[in-house]
């Protein structure tokens, strides 16, 4: 099991309550970090009206995630992007069955307050929008609303963890509908990940404290990773990913499901689209039904992809030093 | 007879609930294995089954397209245990409303003739842990952890109450069928676990 626990008791995002002289304890660890089970081997997708989401639901999404614009809107768009429109992710919430997220900018709290107050299910601090605070991330183990963040390496991830994170992603290349970063962070991650494990499991402590100085986090965490051979929270896949082979191959990589920003709602062929990947994700490892769902869609609706290696802005590198 | 329980894997917790399953029955000396099952040929195969949490539309959906579900509901009419937790109990029931949406329409297994409403407690906010007794299986106290669960508004025939929480109903049970709006599998309790487990073992011999 993954551990629920590990919490932090002077977390204000935890909150004891009596309903009738019966406590109950909301916004614990194990409270934010099994909401995050519970979308396991799912498919999460960007959303920007109440249209979209009822089509995500209908094709069996686990998930969607409100924004003002698609990701590779985001990039055309320019300018400073921020979270969604408060009445548009209510709209969204009373007409879909499954959880609602939506997305706040990097280290802005108060932004990701208004969504907790709002009661979104989860909240993404995320680099598709406008970092508000390059250098601080939001200390998340204040929030009774569980919070995801993207990361490119198992340092990042163990640092976004240590500020109560419940959930990680990779960063990929957001809007780009290039599947290369997501591919790039997760073999990164995966790596590291094979390399503290075999240091714990040589008993090289020595090595291990080395390594954590290395990432910039506490030993404490670096041990309880390296001891379990994972991330200790659920690990999703995001940025760039367009086709239902996309999604099958970051299953296969170890991810525990997936997220899509433009590659559904930017397509010429949605509904298909948010149905196939829905089925690759879930039936990744039986390649007949891998080829079914990607027949189901049509590379000329494909949305236009961008070259990484030519993009003005890298939404990835952003928040990525701190 | 060894028994064989596998945990359905089309979507959701599924790994937690493989470990808990395994340390039931580890910790009972039954002999048996536990697999995570997926085709209808996996299910039919089985002795028990759980239904782990997840979204319930999807895991639906998913289910009816690969055609477990047609298999899962034959088994399960033949007198197979099942476990089905949160998401699961809500595929094991009549009808499922939601609070906000209302009635949804969702493939369902059609086995509890009760009145469910999903995201009973609230959304994710509203997510709690608390402490609730399961007396009529010899469970006095158990930590229930409830993430957007659903309750039970009422029961049919046949249906009994194994739990409440500020008096509504969040376990229940037929025959060989128990639901629970929370999750077992989330915490070290291995209890309800074992209890299924016996219960398989018990059909099975």
């Amino acid at each position: 099991m993954l551990p629920l626990s590990g919490e932090r008791l002077d977390a204000k995002g935890i909150v004891s309550r009596k309903v009738n002289s019966i406590d109950t304890l909301h916004g614990s660890s194990t409270v934010k970090r099994g909401f995050a089970h519970m979308l396991k081997n799912g498919v999460v997708m960007d959303v920007t009206t109440v249209e979209q989401a009822q089509i995500a639901e209908e094709a069996g999404a686990v998930s969607v995630m409100v924004l003002d614009k698609l990701p590779s809107e985001v990039r055309k768009a320019g300018g400073v992007a921020r979270t969604a429109s408060i009445r548009i992710i209510e709209e969204i919430m009373d007409s879909v069955t499954i959880p609602v997220m939506a997305k706040c900018r990097i280290g802005h709290v108060n932004e990701a307050l208004v969504l907790q107050e709002t009661d979104v299910d989860m909240i993404d601090e995320s680099e598709v929008l406008t970092p508000a605070d390059e250098l601080r991330h939001i200390w998340k183990w204040d929030f009774t609303t569980p919070v995801v963040n993207g990361a490119r390496s198992l340092a990042e991830a163990l640092r976004r963890i240590e500020e109560g994170a419940s959930m990680i992603r990779t960063k990929g290349e957001p809007g780009t509908g290039n599947v290369a970063e997501a591919i790039k962070h997760i073999k990164k991650v995966n790596d590291e990940l094979r390399t503290i494990k075999s240091i714990y499991d040589s008993g090289d402590n020595q090595d291990l404290v080395r390594m954590a100085r290395e990432f910039k986090v506490s030993y404490d965490i670096v041990e309880q990773t390296a001891k379990l051979g994972r991330l200790p929270v659920v690990n999703f896949a995001a940025g760039g990913i367009a086709t239902p082979a996309d999604a099958a191959y970051l299953m296969s990589l170890g991810c525990d499901g997936i997220f899509v920003g433009s590659g559904i709602f930017n397509s010429d062929d949605a509904k298909e689209r948010a149905r196939a990947i829905v089925l690759a994700t879930t039936f990744w490892n039986e390649s007949d039904k891998v080829k079914e769902a990607q027949k189901m869609i049509d590379e000329r609706q494909s949305m236009i992809g961008l070259d990484v290696n030519t993009l003005e802005v890298r939404m990835q590198d952003r928040g990525g030093t701190a | 007879m060894s028994i064989s329980v596998g945990v359905l894997s089309i979507q959701g917790d599924v790994q937690e609930n493989i470990l808990s399953a395994k340390a039931a029955l580890d910790e009972l000396g039954i002999d048996g294995n536990i697999s995570d099952v997926r085709t209808p040929e996996e299910i039919s195969q089985l002795d028990g089954i759980i239904i782990p949490g997840g979204e319930s539309t999807t895991i639906g959906q998913l289910s009816l397209v690969n055609g477990s579900l047609k298999v899962l509901k034959e088994k399960i009419q033949n007198g197979m245990p099942v476990l089905g937790i949160c998401a699961g109990m809500i595929m094991l029931s009549n009808t499922a409303s939601d609070r906000i949406v209302g009635k949804t329409d969702q493939p369902l297994l059609n086995i509890f003739d009760i009145k469910l409403e999903r995201n009973s407690f609230g959304r994710q906010r509203e997510s709690f842990e608390t402490d609730i007794s399961l007396e009529p299986i010899n469970i006095p106290k158990f930590k229930g952890v409830f993430i957007r669960a659903p309750s039970v508004t009422e029961v049919g025939s046949g249906v009994e109450v194994l739990g409440k929480f500020n008096e509504r109903i969040v376990a229940i049970k037929k025959d060989n069928v128990i639901g629970t709006a929370f999750h077992p599998e989330l915490t070290e309790d291995i209890s309800l676990h074992k209890y299924f487990i016996n219960l398989v073992n018990s059909f099975k011999n």
